[in-house]
């Protein structure tokens, strides 16, 4: 029960002024993942059956290496743009969806930290 | 979470509804279920139905609940006014589709015709929505000429081209057909602006004798008043005018890009 009027309610706290660059960065993101991914997945496939030396070796390509840097921080920047997204649509109560919104943010950097970490690790390591 | 289950006051009472038959000797009879909620009884809402004899009633929905209303049952509360499409009163869920009952026949519905007012919306009574706060939402935009230059002493002048990019926008009529069969605007219509009014607000961003642009899309600028569109384009399908509210929002999204890179 509010005494506000209408359009005061309308109104609310007024524009964020932000959201296109959200957008924009969403849009990019997957931009970049449609090769990247399939690059990904049909390399995974490739050596699926190789052993242990010879996925060492693929890793130490800095092509290979500078490749899966880019799509891990593309994967996980995009995943986190998106589940802002899917929280902020489905998640009402202002506390739950706050915690949420900063629980999403920390998992995925720290994944994509992890991720770039391991990549480098085995990139500039002894072979 | 997303409100995804009715309160328990707001529950239809299976139970509880009431059957009208039809005449004695009628050929073709319809049954009309029918919402119905009466505000002054601490009831639940229930859903009645009324065999109606078409061979006495004119094609469209909006004829069969004016008969039901002055020959069968007078409790039965809708709004309509123009029985033409013009007027957006009597916007409703009809068959599963929001639209309007004038321009609905009940020739296109298969087996019973089910009509309840528009979803998740406040109700008033029966098939009557709250639209307060859509309307208020839609005074939010400024939907209103805005200049800084001094008016002309004639009219302002506007190139045919210019003229047709409003074409396809200002036939909206305010039904709130599309916004309300908008899941973002089920879950966050407090902030969401929806289909309707961001139309709107795009027929005002391209009208080319408009010089407030740029405050416009400012205001426009939100995650929650804009960005709630996921193209899920049921308000393009509902829409009983034939519009098409999501290109105006993919429209309006482009302009900030624009503005931006």
């Amino acid at each position: 029960m509010s005494l506000r009027s209408p359009l005061s309610q309308a109104r609310g706290l007024g524009s964020a002024k932000d959201g296109v660059g959200h957008w924009w960065a969403q849009r990019l993101t997957a931009l970049a993942l449609v090769p990247l991914s399939l690059w990904f997945v049909f390399s995974v496939a490739h050596y699926r059956v190789a052993d242990y030396g010879t996925m060492l070796a693929w890793l130490h390509n800095p092509y290979v290496a500078v490749a899966l840097v880019l799509y891990f921080i593309a994967l996980f920047y995009h995943s986190a743009l998106g589940v802002q997204v899917v929280v902020e649509d489905y998640v009402a109560n202002e506390a739950a969806k706050l915690t949420l919104l900063v629980l999403a943010k920390f998992f995925h950097f720290a994944l994509a930290a992890a991720s770039v970490f391991a990549v480098l690790k085995i990139a500039f390591g002894a072979y | 979470m997303a409100q995804l289950t009715l309160p328990k006051n707001s529950k239809i009472d299976k139970a509880a509804g009431k059957t009208y038959k039809a005449p004695a000797g009628a050929k073709n009879v319809r049954a009309f279920k029918i919402y119905r909620y009466d505000p002054d009884t601490q009831a639940n809402p229930r859903v009645d139905t009324y065999e109606v004899d078409m061979d006495a009633c004119g094609p469209m929905v909006l004829d069969a609940l004016i008969k039901i209303k002055n020959e069968i049952d007078s409790t039965l509360t809708f709004r309509r006014s123009c029985r033409e499409g013009i007027c957006g009163s009597c916007a409703m869920n009809i068959d599963g589709t929001n639209t309007l009952a004038c321009l609905h026949a009940c020739g296109d519905v298969k087996g019973d015709v089910k009509i309840y007012p528009l979803p998740h919306m406040p109700v008033v009574k029966d098939l009557v929505p709250d639209l307060t706060h859509f309307y208020a939402q839609y005074a939010s935009i400024e939907p209103w000429l805005k200049t800084d230059t001094p008016p002309p002493t004639r009219e302002r002048l506007q190139t045919e081209e210019d003229r047709a990019k409003l074409d396809g926008l200002y036939e909206c009529i305010l039904c709130a057909c599309c916004s309300t069969s908008c899941p973002s605007y089920w879950w966050n219509g407090d902030r969401y602006l929806g289909p309707a009014i961001l139309m709107a607000a795009y027929r005002w961003l391209v009208d080319s004798r408009d010089e407030a642009t740029g405050e416009r899309l400012d205001q426009l600028e939100d995650p929650f008043k804009l960005y709630r569109c996921h193209t899920i384009l049921n308000c393009s399908r509902t829409c009983p005018k034939g519009l098409n509210p999501a290109r105006a929002i993919a429209e309006t999204k482009k302009m900030l890009v624009e503005r931006k890179v």
